[in-house]
């Protein structure tokens, strides 16, 4: 294979810069329906495309784990080229490729630069992939072997163990519940049959939107669109996911563990994409705990405390109720003051709310680094990918800072009054020894298997 | 560029985006700790025949200090670095971690901006800002709209001399260090493995200790000790100055003037060499904490950039290293985790942008039906192959495409490409070392492939560290497990 010429591909970077601060992005819809979501940056001799299912874990429909080995079979190989070969095709022209999932979505990205002949075989070989999964048995059962060791290095991290019983607690019934990488059950039941029923459902245009960034024009864009969806199987768009209901009461859980700190977890079901009050919380939280060195929590925890390297708050807006979450970790003798220090500044949030000075402070930082997080390319096919996934408005990345200018204290404190609840919260500490306090719960805790990190559940969907 | 620099830590808090794949493969998360892989740089300057596209602008001030201005003008944002040739390869025993918590200090206030302004006032711009320190440098940088840089400017000229390290908050923000000690080595294996395997992989070089410090150190540590390592390092003629961005750069010249040409220059201490001495056979040690699953660490001495006599060997290292690891295709993943099923996951790696020689490490997490012990034997069969077979052209094209590819992937991020520019200066390898990069890459040959395989990656130069998991068993919470140090 001919040698990429670098001084050549230098030639074809422009440094012009941008009209406005946020990408302008076109939407459209090919005729068998894939939705389309399409920014041009011509500056950079590259493209990145992105495609997102309705195909995450909130799917797995009691098979936990099942949306997960589904995209991991993805790159297994595809259009009768093996794993090696399928790996090869990318990066022989120095393309990247992957796939993921998490619990709303999944998705297959590529990147590619935009030189003739690298883009050309780097499509191809994409749409080989969207079309014409091998789903070699071999592969399937080594990699199912990878993900029960992956459940087992989860065990010696008290943080992902703390994760994961968070979720399952806060969530309960609702498939939320489910860990995205399974249990070793699950995944030991799991068919490859049952993973190409899955895909066979889901993976179809009618269930996926496409984000194209990059140095293509408009043409080249709806070519490429014509031809990813040419190359998808036509079906349904996936049936609305069930409603979260929040927990009726507070709710405690020590895991011991022989760590040197406690991983605390405290929260509660937070907001959904698309909500009302999504500017609100997204504001009030950088105030208390997502801002940084001037939150809250930080400061009283942090600077004024010495308690915690790491303490933050945020929420993890998804198709339903997704997360509030507050975080930190401090060695064993001060968990309870920890706690108890976290549980009243909440406290506090939900019934004081905010000041006007810390709204001017928070509507000066989020509008001023907005611009920061839509400079890349691939920040914005991420956004394109949670802008087309949950439907959100076009202008939303315009609109973003006229939203948060328009707030006042008095909408804040009303959606904190209104959506924090400090009497109902689920806190998960790991670490220590067992206590005498330690209920039934906790004994069920150990029995069972724990798991996976993941922390912000749609790694794609939370941009903020 | 790959430069990879052992254990960077950063002040705030840790990203939470965490890829499922990532961890369910084993491999990012597991081996954060080992070396934060900064794929890397931007080629400005070409050679002569070869038109620069966009310039570094460079000059250096009365007092020392250097700078570096890149125009990119994609967004309207700038970042900018401030690259303080000081970390723990700088620091003495019983005084480890001192630049760490430095970093920490820098955060605390100053005359002029008592504690939490810095932060107040950046938040206020909507500046994202952090810092760093690894072995050989610390850096502090804010990226910002490109019309507030001179906020961001007057701060970070305010706090190379003017911090005033108050004790109170020296204490507090110890605790913080150490909180942060037990977050990122004590509470995981894989951390704790890496640590025992790098304080014995080397003997005087400083190389040995971790950046963050070892927990004794760390409780001994005053204020004066912090107030003595600011006096002596945090100089202009100690310092690089990077910015990038939408950003013209003769203003930026003139503000930098207005900012930091008052600030004086210093001595600078003397420096002593401290070359590792020659390791003349096989060490390997055990490491036994509370885990589930085995993780083999192999290191053998290379060469670094900076001092090799050869200086094709350390980017012939690099291009082994992308033979065996560079991507899917990759010889290390291809044979052991999916062909052989020895390993879950492994990887290789080559740290040769480092100040002082460094390391061609290894690691992995053998299969569940595998063991520390085979998954050594298979990669040693990889060594060999190297030793004795040519690489592929297939193979040699592939790293070369993916090499020149990485160039311009990572244009997108002026951040990136800002933090390359100020690392090589501080390293002593100089900025124009991008410019070569992709020419130095492209130029390696199988047959010097097969040469450094054969001179470096050999026994009497290894260190080999394995973790032998312990019961997880909560009622031994206060008993550290008797490998541990501290």
């Amino acid at each position: 294979m001919k040698i990429i010429n670098l001084y050549l591909l230098l030639a074809l970077v422009f440094f012009t810069q941008f009209a406005s601060a946020a990408p302008k992005i076109q939407h459209w819809t090919t005729d068998d329906g894939l939705a389309v979501y399409y920014v041009e940056v011509p500056q950079l001799p590259m493209l990145d495309m992105r495609i997102v299912f309705s195909a995450g874990s909130v799917r797995d429909n009691q098979q936990a784990g099942l949306a997960m080995l589904t995209s991991s079979m993805l790159d297994e190989g595809a259009g009768g080229l093996s794993v090696d070969e399928l790996a090869h095709k990318f990066e022989s022209v120095g393309a990247n490729f992957s796939a993921g999932s998490a619990r709303d979505m999944a998705w297959i990205t590529l990147r590619t630069l935009t030189l003739q002949q690298p883009q050309e075989v780097a499509v191809d070989t994409w749409l080989k992939v969207l079309s014409d999964v091998n789903w070699p048995e071999k592969n399937f059962q080594r990699l199912k072997k990878q993900v029960l060791h992956g459940l087992e290095a989860e065990k010696q991290s008290p943080s992902a163990i703390a994760n994961k019983a968070f979720f399952k607690h806060l969530y309960g019934e609702h498939p939320y519940a489910s860990p995205s990488n399974g249990n070793e059950a699950s995944i030991k039941a799991i068919t490859i049959e049952q993973l190409k029923a899955f895909h066979q459902q889901y993976y179809v245009k009618q269930n996926a939107m496409l984000a194209i960034v990059g140095a293509v024009s408009k043409e080249e864009a709806e070519v490429l669109a014509k031809r990813v969806a040419a190359s998808l199987a036509t079906g349904k768009k996936a049936a609305d996911i069930p409603a979260v209901k929040p927990l009726e009461k507070a709710k405690t859980l020590h895991i011991p563990y022989p760590s040197k700190q406690a991983h605390i977890m405290i929260g509660q079901v937070g907001n959904k994409r698309g909500d009302k009050d999504y500017f609100t919380l997204y504001t009030g939280n950088h105030i208390f705990g997502g801002g940084g060195f001037t939150s809250r929590l930080m400061k009283e925890v942090r600077d004024a405390r010495g308690l915690s390297y790491s303490v933050y708050s945020y929420f993890s807006p998804m198709q339903a109720l997704g997360p509030f979450i507050l975080g930190l970790q401090t060695k064993l003798s001060q968990t309870d003051e920890a706690v108890q220090v976290s549980n009243q500044l909440l406290k506090d949030f939900q019934n004081k709310g905010i000041t006007e000075a810390e709204l001017i402070a928070a509507k000066k930082d989020i509008t001023g680094s907005f611009p920061l997080g839509v400079a890349s390319n691939a920040d914005i096919v991420q956004y394109l990918g949670m802008i087309g996934f949950y439907n959100l408005p076009l202008d939303y990345l315009d609109a973003f800072t006229k939203k948060i200018e328009m707030l006042s204290v008095a909408d804040i404190n009303k959606a904190l009054a209104d959506r924090i609840q400090s009497d109902k919260l689920l806190t998960v500490i790991v670490g220590g020894e067992a206590k005498a306090t330690d209920g039934s719960e906790q004994k069920r805790e150990k029995a069972q298997s724990k798991t996976k990190a993941d922390p912000k559940p749609e790694a794609t969907a939370d941009k903020d | 560029m790959k430069y990879k620099t052992h254990m960077i830590i950063t002040l705030a808090r840790p990203s939470l985006h965490l890829s499922l794949l990532y961890y369910l493969l084993g491999l990012t998360i597991l081996l954060l700790p080992l070396s934060v892989n900064s794929d890397t740089q931007t080629k400005i300057e070409a050679k002569s025949t070869k038109p620069p596209l966009t310039a570094v602008h460079e000059y250096v001030l009365d007092n020392g200090l250097k700078v570096l201005v890149k125009q990119d003008k994609r967004a309207p944002i700038a970042v900018m670095y401030i690259w303080y040739k000081v970390g723990s390869s700088y620091e003495q025993e019983g005084l480890t971690g001192v630049s760490h918590v430095l970093e920490h200090m820098m955060f605390k206030g100053t005359e002029k901006h008592p504690t939490g302004e810095f932060n107040r006032i950046l938040a206020e711009n909507g500046a994202q800002d952090n810092a760093f320190t690894s072995q050989d440098y610390t850096a502090y940088y804010e990226v910002i709209a490109s019309d507030r840089l001179e906020v961001a400017m007057e701060l970070e000229a305010d706090r190379m001399r003017g911090v005033l390290l108050p004790p109170e908050e020296f204490k507090k923000e110890l605790e913080v260090v150490k909180e942060e000690r037990r977050w990122r080595t004590e509470d995981k294996p894989t951390s704790m493995t890496y640590e025992q395997f790098q304080a014995n992989a080397f003997i005087n070089s400083p190389y040995r200790t971790p950046v963050i410090g070892w927990m004794t150190d760390l409780d001994n540590m005053t204020v004066k000790d912090a107030r003595a390592w600011y006096k002596k390092w945090y100089t202009p003629n100690n310092a690089t100055l990077v910015v990038a961005g939408d950003v013209e750069p003769e203003a930026i010249h003139q503000m930098v003037q207005k900012h930091f040409a008052s600030i004086k220059k210093t001595v600078l201490p003397e420096l002593k060499v401290q070359k590792e001495v020659k390791q003349i056979g096989l060490r390997s040690i055990q490491v036994k904490v509370p885990a589930k699953v085995p993780y083999l660490i192999m290191g053998y001495k290379s060469p670094n950039l900076l001092t090799a006599k050869e200086k094709w060997e350390p980017y012939a290292l690099e291009v082994l290293a992308s033979v065996l690891d560079g991507g899917s295709s990759a010889r290390l993943v291809k044979e052991l985790v999916r062909k052989q099923e020895i390993a879950t996951s492994v990887s290789a790696s080559h740290s040769g942008y480092g100040r002082l020689p460094d390391l061609f490490t290894f690691s992995g997490i053998p299969a569940k039906n595998s063991s520390v012990s085979n998954l050594r034997k298979a990669i040693e069969v990889e060594i060999d192959k190297l030793k004795t077979q040519l690489v592929s052209n297939e193979e040699l094209s592939r790293v070369k495409a993916q090499t020149i590819a990485s160039e311009v992937y990572e244009r997108d991020s002026i951040k990136h490409q800002a933090s390359v520019m100020g690392f090589l200066e501080s390293v002593g390898l100089g900025h124009r070392l991008m410019d070569e990069y992709v020419d130095n890459i492209a130029a390696i040959t199988a047959q010097q492939i097969q040469a450094v395989a054969k001179k470096y990656l050999i026994e009497d130069g290894l260190t080999v560290a394995e973790l032998i998991p312990q019961a997880i068993d909560p009622q031994k919470v206060h008993k550290p497990a008797p490998a541990l140090r501290h």
